[in-house]
């Protein structure tokens, strides 16, 4: 069998259809929508993916554009949400920060799952005096709360947007990495993995080829929590004032600046993190289906 | 017991140990020249060259770090760059602040979020199990300043019960603290209470499982007495776990917390300290708050020794 592991493999190129594969990213669409709850969450973020894409075409004004005439505006129907204390359409603003939170939060994550993956397959895979200074590397960052290393880095590099991308690579990695290893280390042993290597396959056919797919199930699941994760954060360092910074409409950042005017404005704080809050819960309702499907 | 003891005592030296030269690395990269911050704009390069020879800057990193660390061991953390004021008492004062905010978080959520998990486990998938899971999933993921936005909304602007802001005076009583404690306390809650339900309510429902739930419920036993005396007990071992991993998340909670609120505490003097680029000053609140953190996790492993034989027998 671990013979033709590589036969069956090879055709894989993108222009053979493989029946198999569909019926698997069916099978997986079809698992986002299994449960109510699944459903709901899964609704919940493509719903705000469409709209992080199409806020430009959709929004009735410019991100920060500034209507002075229309200051200090309650909702209406010329602005939805009303407006900020500079005279931002608030609704307008909303729907940008839909991009701006997903996107970053997106990158960040997809970049730290990489990495850790990369990391965690080398450093498991290799074994002894490699996996054993990686680790307690590794060991060292996860001694710090997440924050704490994230206002430190930021410390550092200055509070900006491609600093919060850094940050979160830097602070997610160790994480994904671990969960890679621990899966990487129980797999290595394993009778295919063995054939492979005494087959005298490259090391980047035995990583990738023969040990990526048992941990994909599991990195699924790890990059959904850290995806959700990473929207908490890049929430919460706006909100602190030391990610992200003004004019961008970030949901966080557009709390902090509408906090000394809450009393007058509610609605340019409320409706920020009424998003906030909705698409969290829906990419947590979504990340709690994916984990309960592949864990299963 | 002892080695066991002394075992993970070791451990703990050597994270924090490991920490603290991560720490120095990373601050050790902050930009701008610290002689011109306290010297400020206009000094001479004379004079900027003695304050760096003084004060061993110049020195080789590896130098300066075993200095650093040596000089926090002792208590001596040099003076804030931003402040000019001693670092040590600050960083006490505001730590004082932080741990009382902490214990009264662990006090009230803690029991809550075992009750609320136990209540979920032994009613898997009904109604309760639905109402709490689901409940706790939808909290977890708020960021703090969000429920705690919320909760100043209802109980302060609303109700009118507490106030919003919790920036205590140096000298109040507890009796003046307590109301100003109860909102950030709610909302750091909210952090434990997701986390901690729902690890106790897997652990309820993995132990009712077991054989010997079976064996008890077959020979007649009350199911009262089968829960209280043999399910609770085993169930507990894995949430005490999480208590430990959570007072990481509660760290990271409280940083934001304190923000929302305006409370004295680290996580506020972190952020002061951050936007002002004070370089002793971040990283004294930052090996506090890793040394603390180190500590938390010292006495969850000890507690889980003590419930559990065979990890200390390992």
């Amino acid at each position: 069998m671990p013979v033709q592991s590589k036969m069956s493999l090879t055709p894989d190129s993108p222009l053979s259809v493989n029946p198999s594969r569909i019926s698997r990213w069916a099978g997986a669409f079809h698992a986002l929508f299994s449960t109510k709850a699944t459903a709901l969450g899964t609704t919940i973020v493509l719903i705000f993916v469409v709209v992080a894409f199409i806020a430009p075409l959709i929004a009735p004004y410019g991100v920060n554009e500034q209507i002075y005439s229309d200051a200090r505006q309650a909702p209406s129907a010329d602005h939805w949400f009303g407006t900020d204390h500079l005279g931002r359409d608030v609704f307008s603003r909303v729907l940008y920060g839909a991009s701006d939170i997903l996107f970053l939060a997106g990158l960040g994550t997809a970049m730290a799952v990489m990495c850790g993956t990369a990391v965690g397959l080398l450093s498991g895979y290799a074994g002894g005096m490699v996996d054993e200074i990686m680790m307690r590397f590794f060991d060292s960052l996860l001694a710090m709360p997440a924050l704490l290393l994230a206002l430190l880095l930021l410390g550092t590099l200055g509070p900006s947007r491609n600093s919060v991308f850094i940050v979160m690579v830097i602070v997610y990695t160790p994480i994904v990495a671990r969960v890679v290893r621990s899966v990487v280390l129980s797999v290595r042993s394993k009778g295919f993995v063995e054939a492979a290597r005494l087959q005298g396959e490259s090391i980047e056919w035995v990583l990738f080829r023969e040990i990526l797919p048992s941990v994909t199930p599991t990195l699924a699941v790890e990059a959904a929590l850290r995806f959700s994760y990473a929207i908490f954060l890049v929430a919460s360092l706006g909100f602190l004032g030391v990610g992200v910074q003004p004019p961008s409409p970030n949901w966080g950042l557009m709390v902090n600046e509408a906090r000394p005017h809450v009393g007058q404005l509610p609605w340019a704080l409320f409706f920020p993190a009424a998003a906030i809050a909705i698409v969290v819960i829906g990419v947590n309702l979504m990340a709690d289906g994916v984990k309960r499907l592949l864990q299963a | 017991m002892a080695t066991f003891v002394i075992r993970r005592m070791g451990f703990l030296a050597l994270t924090v140990i490991l920490t603290s030269l991560v720490i120095f690395i990373i601050t050790q990269m902050l930009p701008g020249d610290v002689a011109r911050v306290v010297l400020g704009r206009e000094a001479g390069e004379a004079a900027l060259e003695a304050f760096r020879e003084e004060n061993g800057l110049n020195d080789p990193l590896p130098v300066q770090y075993g200095r650093w660390l040596m000089d926090f061991v002792t208590g001596d953390w040099g003076h804030s760059l931003s402040t000019r004021s001693a670092i040590f008492p600050v960083v006490m004062d505001r730590l004082r602040n932080s741990l009382l905010l902490a214990g009264m978080t662990m006090l009230v959520g803690v029991p809550l979020s075992i009750i609320l998990g136990i209540i979920a486990g032994l009613n898997e998938d009904k109604l309760a199990d639905n109402t709490i899971s689901i409940g706790a999933l939808t909290v977890v993921g708020l960021p703090e300043f969000v429920t705690g936005l919320v909760l100043i909304q209802i109980f302060s602007r609303w109700l009118g019960w507490l106030p919003a802001n919790s920036s205590i005076a140096p000298d109040a009583t507890f009796a003046e603290k307590l109301p100003m404690l109860i909102l950030p306390a709610m909302t750091a809650t909210m952090v434990l209470l997701a986390y901690i339900s729902r690890m106790t309510r897997a652990g309820v429902i993995e132990e009712l499982k077991r054989p010997y739930v079976r064996t008890a419920t077959l020979k007649g036993l009350p199911r009262r007495a089968v829960i209280f005396n043999h399910v609770l007990r085993n169930s507990l071992i894995p949430a005490i776990t999480v208590i430990a991993i959570s007072f990481g998340w509660l760290i990271s909670g409280l940083i934001v917390i304190e923000n929302v609120f305006n409370y004295p505490g680290l996580g506020r003097l972190l952020v002061f300290a951050i936007d002002r680029q004070d370089l002793p000053l971040i990283q004294a609140v930052a090996m506090v708050a890793v040394v603390s953190f180190a500590l938390a996790n010292l006495a969850a492993d000890l507690i889980y020794a003590r419930l559990n034989p065979r990890i200390r027998l390992e």
